[in-house]
């Protein structure tokens, strides 16, 4: 795969129907080896960048129009199996958790979140790519 | 009817996500019951519809003073329209979402609904709120819980 980033650096791309979530995911990252290649706003543009972009990583909300989180995490994974997926959500009951990771998703962080939890989610997400 | 179980389920969900976002912890009034049908709202309003297993709507209302600091210890430079609306709207979202760990799965959340500066849109579906009282840095705000 062509990342069209810098060497060994991993494509991240940001899912959230919130604008400031997306920005503050953005800005408040510190993994070096990831890098932003682009945000989507709900799930049906988030499949379509994915496919332009191909990012290694997504950040995944649950709750957004269109497309929610889980089905856009199913469709994810059927077009790439080793993307990994971190899903960023409000919804904090355990059965969406473990529906959303029964669907391919890596990882769950409950928001409202710090940058060091963010930051760890992300470190552990990464541990074995 | 809410339990006094559930409203607590609230006034923690807006505790946290003032003490994690705003880096500052809210003091979190008695909550009050309303029967007029007229909770109220400050100058910005998130509504979540709220349908499964309870139904009705939770809405958070605050002041454009509070949303903008608020913004700010988010390290958020754009204070807009657009993005005070977008705060907002996560706020309740937020909070609503959270609340699903003790309703669980079948207290299902809408994405929000924002308004500003129009209270007769604010329409609460039932008779009876819980009125949340939350102050935060010398600003007032509310959830309004209003579930049959």
């Amino acid at each position: 795969m062509d990342t069209g980033t810098a060497q060994g650096a991993l494509k991240l791309m940001i899912v959230d129907d919130s604008n400031i979530i997306r920005r503050r995911i953005e800005r408040s990252q510190q993994i070096d080896r990831l890098e932003v290649v682009g945000s989507a706003g709900n799930g049906r543009d988030a499949v379509d960048l994915f496919r332009r972009t191909q990012p290694h990583v997504v950040t995944m909300d649950l709750t957004m129009p269109l497309m929610d989180g889980v089905e856009c995490v199913e469709k994810l994974v059927a077009i790439d199996p080793k993307v990994l997926i971190l899903v960023v959500s409000a919804l904090a009951d355990k059965a969406t958790a473990v529906e959303a990771i029964e669907k391919g998703a890596n990882g769950f962080l409950c928001k409202p979140f710090t940058d060091r939890q963010l930051n760890e989610a992300l470190e552990e997400l990464l541990r074995d790519a | 009817m809410l339990k006094e179980a559930e409203i607590r389920t609230f006034v923690e969900g807006t505790t946290h996500y003032f003490e994690t976002s705003g880096q500052q912890a809210a003091t979190v009034g008695s909550p009050y019951l309303v029967t007029d049908g007229k909770p109220g709202t400050y100058e910005y309003t998130g509504v979540i519809g709220i349908s499964g297993a309870r139904k009705g709507i939770v809405y958070f209302t605050a002041p454009r003073g509070m949303l903008t600091v608020l913004l700010m210890r988010m390290q958020e430079t754009d204070c807009s329209e657009e993005t005070i609306l977008d705060l907002v709207g996560e706020v309740a979202n937020t909070i609503s979402g959270n609340a699903r760990r003790d309703f669980g799965k079948s207290f299902v959340i809408s994405v929000p609904t924002v308004i500003a500066r129009n209270p007769d849109k604010v329409a609460a579906p039932h008779s009876r709120s819980y009125v949340i009282p939350i102050n935060w840095r010398a600003h007032s705000a509310k959830l309004v819980v209003c579930l049959e």
